[in-house]
C-alpha cells in the first residue's frame, strides 16, 4: 500500500517545524536531524494509526517527543553542560541576527528547565494551543500553562540579570524593555 | 553568567519559582514578579522566541529527509 500523496505532503510540510522543535530538545543539530529521521521512519511505519483529517503536526511532534524521552534523554544528559548546548548550537546558524541582545536571549532560553522550555516553544513558537501542547506532552492543560508562565517569568528574570552583569543597567533596560535593534 | 555557578544563585527574584506561587491546580497565583512582567517584556520574549525558531524553519526540509520520506512513501511496505 503506497502512501497517499496528500498524507506524504502533510508529513513533509511539518518537517521544518519538527526540526526546530527537535533542535530545542536535543541542543544539537546533527542529533536533532537523527531524531527527526527516526520520527519519520516510525511515523510512516505506523501511518495506519494516523487518522486523516486529524492534526498531523501534533501527531508527529508527539512521536518525536516520545522518542526523545525514551532514547535520547540519557545520552543528552551525559553531554549537556550547564551553560547550555542549545545556545551554542544556534550560533552555528550564520543567517541569524548576530546581535548581542539575541545571544542573550538564546543563553537565557538554554538555562530554562527542559520541561518549561519545551512547553514555551510548543505554545510560543510552534503555534500549538495549550490543549495540543498538553496532548503532545502527555500532561494536563494546567501543567502546560504553568510551565509556560514559569518559563516566561524566568526568561524575563534571566535577561535582566544577565544584562546587568554584562553591560550595566542602561544596556539591560534597553535590551529587555524596548527591544531595540531588530527592525 | 559565570561558569560553574549554581543556577539558583543567580536569580535575585525571590518568588520566581517558589511552590507557593502556584496553586494545587498548577495555576499561577498573583505574584509580584508577574505584575512586574509588563506586556512589553512578554511581547519581546515572544518575538525573540519565534525569531529563533523560524530561523530553523526557514531552512525548510533537508534534502536527505525529503528523499527519505519520498522513498518510504513509494514502498509497498514502509517497514521493509
Amino acid at each position: 500500500m503506497k502512501l497517499d500523496p496528500a498524507i506524504r505532503d502533510q508529513v513533509l510540510s511539518t518537517v521544518p517545524s519538527l526540526r526546530a522543535f527537535a533542535i530545542s530538545l536535543c541542543g544539537h543539530v546533527d542529533r536533532a536531524d537523527d531524531l527527526v529521521q527516526e520520527t519519520l521512519l516510525r511515523a510512516l511505519a505506523h501511518i495506519d494509526s494516523f487518522q486523516p483529517g486529524t492534526n498531523m503536526p501534533a501527531w508527529l511532534f508527539t512521536i518525536l517527543r516520545n522518542l526523545f524521552r525514551s532514547e535520547y534523554r540519557k545520552r543528552r544528559r551525559e553531554v549537556e553542560d550547564a551553560e547550555g548546548r542549545y545556545a551554542d548550537t544556534l550560533k552555528s546558524h550564520p543567517e541569524q541576527t548576530g546581535r548581542v541582545e539575541f545571544n542573550e536571549f538564546r543563553g537565557a532560553l538554554s538555562k530554562l528547565p527542559s520541561d518549561q522550555r519545551e512547553a514555551l516553544i510548543l505554545v510560543g513558537a510552534s503555534g500549538f494551543s495549550y490543549e495540543e501542547a498538553a496532548a503532545i506532552c502527555g500532561c494536563a492543560v494546567g501543567t502546560i500553562k504553568s510551565r509556560v508562565n514559569r518559563a516566561r517569568t524566568r526568561l524575563a528574570d534571566l535577561l535582566s540579570i544577565d544584562s546587568i552583569d554584562d553591560f550595566g543597567p542602561d544596556r539591560a533596560t534597553r535590551a529587555v524593555l524596548t527591544g531595540t535593534g531588530r527592525s | 553568567m559565570k561558569p560553574g555557578k549554581p543556577a539558583n544563585v543567580e536569580s535575585s527574584a525571590p518568588d520566581a519559582e517558589t511552590p507557593q506561587a502556584w496553586d494545587n491546580m498548577g495555576r499561577p497565583t498573583h505574584r509580584k514578579s508577574e505584575v512586574r512582567l509588563g506586556r512589553e517584556v512578554q511581547a519581546r520574549i515572544g518575538q525573540q522566541l519565534r525569531a529563533l525558531y523560524d530561523d530553523v524553519v526557514k531552512e525548510g526540509v533537508p534534502q536527505h529527509i525529503n528523499d527519505l520520506v519520498r522513498r518510504l512513501s513509494e514502498q509497498e511496505d514502509p517497514t521493509a
